[in-house]
């Protein structure tokens, strides 16, 4: 015991003024060492087991936040992506995934510019102007103190689940890299929180939005001006000025300290760092809503404004990179949403898609958010292929990759011959929009899990996305 | 008679017109918060330029111009000759590949208008340099970004080498993919049900879904 009382008000300002020091330093979290006790706390032959702290066990200072056991590791993959190395892409670990909310921690970042700035909250405001009655500026704290909603949505990069992904994680995994799981290299850009903010309808409202205004634009503050318009219509029913997330402020990476959230809609419109919104009478055709966010079809024509993400799901356990220990009783688990409104319905086929079963869902089930389906299952040992299809409460039905091509090479003249759509599909750069097939795994008698869709594929060729 | 029947209508048209003036008139504001903007705060907030060019600036440049320019600023990440550097895109050629087996999208292949070029060198180029702290630079002139959306054009063999691009002739500029996208204007008010779906009803159920 100590003889000595420790004067714990003192210990936490030397902790703080010390952080950063090895001395008496004590693991935690992943791995990363805090500085935890104070040079006048350890006598020669002492360590932090003085104040009642065994070595591997958090210290007060860590407790402040809180944090992980050391055994769990898992953390967003970095990656640059098939689009190249503009911009910040971490990748939400799908595979590890639990329940509906994503740990805001692992929530997926795409960013098109290299960096996140460090917005102050007592000085960011949100101007809206342009075809309204009163243009206004409110501060953070004033959109703080307007009704407020929490609701839990997903968000997902459009480009996510794209064939050009695959091509990047080969690259990826020719130069030794381990530590990016397939499912995460190919489906990680989307994850669920609860997001807490002013209705946009409310602000909208407040300064009064002349009737010829049709579309907005909202810009963020971060470096290259990011901008993203959208209609009005959509605005007005339930996009969310956002500043909380899971029950906190936003994380930095996530836009601090303001977003917005335009649920079901893809990923771009949720612009981060949110700072201007102008109502203007027209799309005002920004580069990346051209380059970026554009469906050329085989006949040269491109599809624009394409907003809203359809009906789909995977399996997150078992997947690519698990491996099962053997035949016997695994529960299947996976995720399903629908950018249009509820999941109603997730089949799961464990034999190659010859027969359905119905999943459970997790309750309660959220529209436009992530939906955990799980499903008992048990495996006999043999080779099989497992996958999921969603139906959304307006009977919606996730597509195979087959059909997904055809709705985007079918529609117009030249028709692809069925033979051949397939591999335009998986070549032409276009082939990375909205992408929500049925997503099949394949599990060997040995208990890996391998993809099955996109190595059937075997992308050749084929540019990367340009203007 | 035909004058009453003028005159009903004649007194019901501004009456209806009063009402629907009133259903899109804003109410008076509900929550007292918010500061009107200053005027610079504005101008600031007005720096993103539509296909109408509405919010171009004074300034001018030629192609001719442009050229030093561009080998300045964007030839480091764009190639000598726009051809691209991966991953930075190509923004030069590809014009009439869009419905081939490989499109190439570039500023001439692709873009509907020379106003979203415009808007883009000046607010998002150039992006360079990354070193930590350092900001991008965001040095351009108007004048500069008319010539370097001149040089563009002209490499793409939409204007001359000495054709001046301002703020009017900009926007009269036809670019070859103007009529390369559908719907057009794009889709600004949603389907029943709040939906906003391309085509996902489209899929028809019981489709097979093995894979070999």
């Amino acid at each position: 015991m100590n003889s000595k009382k420790a004067d714990r008000r003192g210990f936490l300002k030397k902790s703080a003024a010390l952080a950063g020091l090895a001395i008496g330093a004590i693991p935690f979290a992943s791995g990363k060492a805090h500085a935890s006790v104070t040079p006048d706390l350890i006598d020669e032959g002492t360590s932090a087991s003085k104040l009642g702290v065994t070595p591997d066990e958090p210290t007060i200072e860590d407790l402040a936040y809180g944090g992980r056991s050391s055994y769990e590791t898992i953390e967003r993959a970095h990656t640059v992506g098939a689009l190249g190395g503009q911009g910040l892409r971490n990748l939400t670990p799908l595979q590890d995934s639990i329940g509906v909310i994503t740990p805001s921690s692992l929530h997926y970042i795409v960013q098109h510019d290299m960096h996140i700035p460090n917005l102050n909250p007592h000085t960011h405001t949100l101007m809206i102007h342009g075809l309204v009655d009163r243009p206004t500026i409110f501060t953070l704290e004033e959109l703080k103190r307007l009704p407020a909603v929490s609701r839990i949505h997903f968000l997902e990069c459009t480009g996510n689940s794209g064939v050009m992904h695959y091509k990047s994680y080969l690259r990826d995994l020719s130069v030794g890299r381990k530590d990016m799981a397939l499912i995460q290299a190919m489906h990680g850009r989307t994850s669920t929180s609860e997001w807490t903010g002013v209705p946009l309808s409310l602000l909208l409202k407040e300064v009064g939005v002349k009737s010829e205004a049709t579309w907005l634009i909202a810009q963020g503050a971060d470096v290259s001006g990011r901008a993203k318009s959208f209609p009005v219509a959509k605005a007005m029913d339930d996009v969310i000025v956002a500043y909380g997330q899971n029950g906190e402020a936003i994380r930095r990476e996530q836009g601090y300290p303001l977003r917005l959230v335009v649920p079901g809609f893809q990923g771009v419109n949720n612009i981060k760092f949110l700072r201007d919104i102008k109502l203007v009478d027209k799309a005002y055709y920004l580069q990346p809503e051209i380059s970026g966010y554009t469906n050329t079809k085989p006949d040269g024509m491109a599809t624009w404004y394409e907003s809203q993400v359809g009906p789909k799901s995977l399996i997150t356990f078992p997947s690519d990179p698990h491996r099962l220990q053997g035949p016997g009783f695994y529960e299947i688990s996976g995720l399903a949403w629908s950018g249009r409104g509820a999941i109603t319905r997730v089949e799961v086929s464990t034999d190659n898609a010859k027969t359905w079963k119905d999943a459970v869902l997790q309750t309660p089930v959220f529209k436009k958010a992530h939906t955990r389906f799980r499903l008992g299952w048990n495996w006999d040992g043999r080779e099989t292929v497992i996958m999921s299809r969603c139906t959304d409460e307006y009977h919606e039905i996730q597509p195979t990759m087959t059909q997904l091509a055809q709705l985007w090479g079918d529609s117009r003249e030249p028709k692809i011959p069925a033979s051949e759509i397939m591999h335009w599909w998986a070549t032409a750069p276009i082939g990375m929009f909205l992408n929500n097939p049925i997503l099949p795994w394949r599990i060997k008698s040995d208990g890996s899990v391998h993809d099955a869709l996109y190595i059937t594929l075997n992308p050749e060729g084929g540019a990367y996305p340009g203007i | 008679m035909r004058a009453t029947i003028f005159s009903k209508s004649g007194l019901l048209m501004p009456v209806m017109a009063l009402l629907a003036c009133g259903a899109a008139m804003a109410q008076s504001p509900t929550y007292k918060v918010g500061r009107p903007p200053t005027e610079e705060e504005l101008r600031r907030g007005n720096n993103i330029v539509g296909s109408d060019g509405k919010e171009l600036p004074p300034g001018k440049g030629t192609a001719k111009e442009g050229t030093p320019l561009y080998a300045a600023k964007c030839s480091f990440c764009h190639g000598k000759d726009g051809e691209g550097m991966f991953p930075n895109p190509r923004l030069v050629g590809g014009i009439g590949t869009l419905n081939t087996p490989n499109p190439i999208k570039t500023v001439g292949s692709n873009m509907p208008f020379a106003t979203t070029v415009w808007d883009f060198i000046n607010r998002a180029m150039p992006p360079w340099p990354y070193e930590k702290g350092a900001s991008p630079d965001r040095s351009l002139t108007p004048d500069n970004v008319y010539a370097l959306t001149a040089f563009l054009l002209y490499k793409n063999g939409i204007i001359k080498e000495t054709d001046t691009m301002d703020k009017n002739s900009l926007v009269e500029i036809k670019m070859p993919n103007r009529h390369g996208f559908y719907p057009d204007p794009p889709q600004s008010a949603p389907d029943k049900d709040h939906s906003w779906q391309p085509y996902w009803d489209q899929v028809k159920p019981g489709a097979d879904a093995s894979v070999k």
